[in-house]
């Protein structure tokens, strides 16, 4: 008995000791779903970024399936990763997204030098200051649109543009399919 | 430790000297000699120039012409930008019309930026271009400078920087020449090497002086023995001339079968070293440069000529005239056609490169590049549809033929099925997409059209990875940086109501020692006036702490 209890005790001690020593910091389970996400920060999911959806995620309170410009290889990647059923995206997304990657531009000609845009981007790709001409980093851009109007008070000054394609970005398309001749049991 | 160890068994090499087989690989029918008995014919100067800024691996080079801009023949347009970069060089004179979008020699009918020069015809070489009597005696660095300001690449299709190359990183015990040429229908190298062969062994005694290997061999395959007698022709009066350089020089002849020809691929067959995945050549000791190069360097050093021309085969089938041409760099690709008598065909298929590893133009108008070392043309009647596929039946052929010893079809079912993050682990990226595989496949499957389909998603997924992590990182910045601002924000609140106490006990009330003096007053129902008046002293004092805080 009394053995039972002194080891009792030192194993308590033990995993008390160890709780502490090997203290992780954060959630690793929103570490790797935030890794899954592609950083866009656009908050089409509903949630202010992508770190505060991947806690969402994680914590049940939203599902795999909020993230328009991961699209399905974020949900399938998701679903592999938290061993839950691949499902559509969300609906209520819309079909605002295109799959070619996107960049804000600032027609310099209208821009009247307001900041705005400069205060919603997320990740601080857009310079410029107060009655001064903003620019986009393209660089840097994530294609979120948050700059579009409303939050830009002028019509047409921040305008949505695909990357222009080149030869190092180009893509080979996927091969034609040949079909599959259906092969029954009895042939 | 092990590594040495390796090195050891690998130099001694008793047992790996019979093992100097390249895995797979086929035997392909060459029909070289359709383009190969001419000697080298020079395409004349078109009206027309489109001189792209990205014809090498890595950065595309930076204009430094203005549209407008009288130039000569071999004047910088162009300046390398970063250290795996090459400059770019007019290749005939005239003006320049326009900096623009061209469609360029690719398999899609993308445009890239591209200096487009009229020229006036005098083909006049740039002042500056002067030949140098005995480079040999410069410095090695100097040499090399030299290689990067003539703007050379690798000529034999891959054009990585040949500075890059032979930047001395780690002792170089072998120095290679490759004209293996293994792809059928390429003739340019045999030709360059029955022609031009003292300017390869002078430009390969140029190489040595930079890299300083132990031996020079140059390799040429079994099937061009008139290229191998005329390379050892120019070695022996080399040797006659009593040069002390030429003992570590020799060709040797290699057996024909392709892919042979690839860099990898020939050090294996040469000396029996298989290069690691992901490692390079000169971690082996070991340095491999094409012929065409090596010619391209000799014209550099000695004659002072940049790399504004490359020897072209344009060659097919019903072609009239079938042959090697030196042709400008920027010529467009019609006006070879044009030249080398082909009719103008709407739909004549143009390959650059080979038929096993080249790409089809997309647009005839793209210029001819440094990476340009063939123009297949196959006529409409030629065009073969491609042949109906079949179900993978899981043969293991394309195993077998494979020179890199990975398993086609296990990264055709997975490419297929679009499993890419499965491909890496099979190695996706060690293929030379060589097309053996292909060749061989009963089924008649694409397999090097799935292989550069999931090699370029991949890289397209690894992009987007990168730019994840940095959109990842200046969004915590930007967080942290707003919180700071905020917490900032609420002390410059606090300082400023405690400031406004102080500011309003002595004034407005003394006797009050209350904390909200504020409210106090609007409580005991004070005249509007002296609020206005409190009013504007605590927006001058905020001013004031504003200031301070400043």
């Amino acid at each position: 008995m009394l053995i039972i209890a002194t080891a009792a005790l030192v194993f308590g001690v033990l995993l008390g000791f160890a709780a502490i020593k090997f203290h992780i910091e954060g959630d690793p389970v929103v570490d790797k779903i935030d890794a899954i996400l592609p950083q866009t920060q656009c908050g089409q999911c509903g949630y202010p970024g992508c770190k505060p959806y991947a806690k969402a995620v994680a914590s049940g309170e939203a599902d795999i399936n909020q993230c328009a410009p991961g699209g399905e290889q974020a949900v399938m990647a998701l679903a592999g990763l938290l061993g839950r059923e691949p499902k559509p995206l969300s609906a209520e997304l819309g079909s605002g997204n295109s799959d070619e990657p996107m960049v804000a531009l600032i027609n310099e000609e209208t821009c009247i030098g307001c900041t705005k845009c400069i205060q919603v981007c997320p990740v601080d790709a857009i310079v410029g200051a107060a009655k001064h001409k903003h620019t986009v980093i393209e660089a840097y851009c994530t294609g979120c649109k948050l700059c579009l109007p409303p939050v830009c008070p002028v019509e047409n000054c921040i305008v949505m543009e695909t990357v222009r394609p080149t030869a190092t970005l180009w893509k080979w398309p996927e091969p034609a399919r040949f079909s599959e001749p259906m092969r029954g049991a009895g042939s | 430790m092990i590594k040495r160890i390796l090195k050891k068994t690998l130099l001694q090499k008793p047992f790996l000297k019979k093992e100097c087989k390249l895995h797979g690989g086929i035997k392909l029918q060459g029909f070289k000699s359709l383009s190969n008995a001419a000697a080298v014919q020079i395409l004349s100067v078109p009206p027309q120039l489109i001189i792209p800024l990205k014809q090498h691996i890595g950065e595309a080079a930076k204009p430094i012409v203005n549209v407008g801009d009288l130039v000569y023949k071999g004047q910088i347009i162009a300046e390398p930008n970063g250290y795996i970069s090459s400059p770019v060089h007019a290749s005939s004179s005239g003006v320049v019309a326009a900096i623009e979008a061209r469609p360029i020699p690719h398999a899609s009918p993308i445009k890239e930026t591209c200096i487009v020069i009229h020229t006036d015809r005098k083909d006049q070489w740039h002042p500056f271009v002067q030949s140098t009597p005995e480079p040999l005696a410069l410095p090695p660095e100097d040499l090399r400078q030299r290689i990067r300001d003539a703007g050379i690449a690798g000529l034999g299709g891959a054009v990585f920087p040949s500075a890059v190359k032979l930047k001395p990183t780690s002792d170089i015990t072998t120095l290679i020449i490759n004209g293996v040429e293994c792809e059928p229908y390429i003739t340019c190298d045999d030709v360059l090497m029955r022609h031009h062969a003292d300017a390869i062994i002078q430009g390969a005694l140029l190489l040595a002086r930079i890299v300083r290997p132990q031996k020079i061999i140059v390799a040429i395959e079994d099937n061009k023995p008139q290229a191998f007698q005329s390379v050892t022709n120019a070695i022996n009066r080399l040797k006659a001339a009593g040069a002390a350089a030429a003992n570590t020089i020799h060709a040797a002849q290699v057996p024909e079968i392709f892919p042979a020809g690839g860099e990898k691929q020939l050090i294996k067959v040469l000396t029996g070293k298989e290069v690691p995945s992901g490692s390079l050549p000169y971690e082996l000791g070991i340095i491999c440069i094409n012929v065409g190069t090596t010619a391209a360097i000799y014209d550099a050093l000695y004659k002072g000529q940049p790399l504004v021309s490359r020897i072209m085969t344009v060659t097919g089938e019903g072609l009239d005239a079938p042959g090697n041409y030196r042709v400008l760099l920027g010529t467009p690709i019609h006006y070879v056609l044009a030249n080398a008598g082909v009719a103008r065909q709407h739909n004549a298929e143009v390959i650059m490169g080979g038929p096993m590893m080249g790409v089809a133009i997309a647009d005839h108008a793209a210029p001819v590049v440094k990476a340009t070392n063939c123009l297949l043309i196959k006529n409409t009647r030629q065009i073969r549809q491609p042949p109906a596929s079949m179900p993978c039946i899981r043969c293991g052929r394309c195993a077998t033929v494979c020179p890199i010893t990975l398993l086609p079809q296990q990264l055709y079912w997975h490419a297929r099925s679009k499993e890419f993050d499965k491909l890496p682990a099979y190695h996706i990226d060690d293929c030379i997409e060589c097309g053996c595989c292909q060749v061989v496949c009963p089924a008649k499957l694409p397999l090097v059209h799935y292989f550069r389909f999931a090699k370029s998603e991949l890289k397209a997924r690894e992009r987007e990875r990168k730019k994840a992590d940095v959109s990842r990182l200046r969004n915590e910045a930007r967080q942290v940086r707003s919180e700071k601002a905020r917490i900032e924000q609420e002390e410059r609140k606090a300082r400023r109501k405690a400031a406004r106490k102080q500011v309003i006990t002595p004034e407005t009330n003394p006797d009050q020692s209350t904390p909200d003096s504020l409210n106090a007053s609007s409580l005991q129902g004070v005249a509007p006036e002296p609020q206005t008046h409190e009013n504007t002293s605590m927006v001058k004092h905020e001013d004031q702490t504003k200031t301070m805080a400043r």
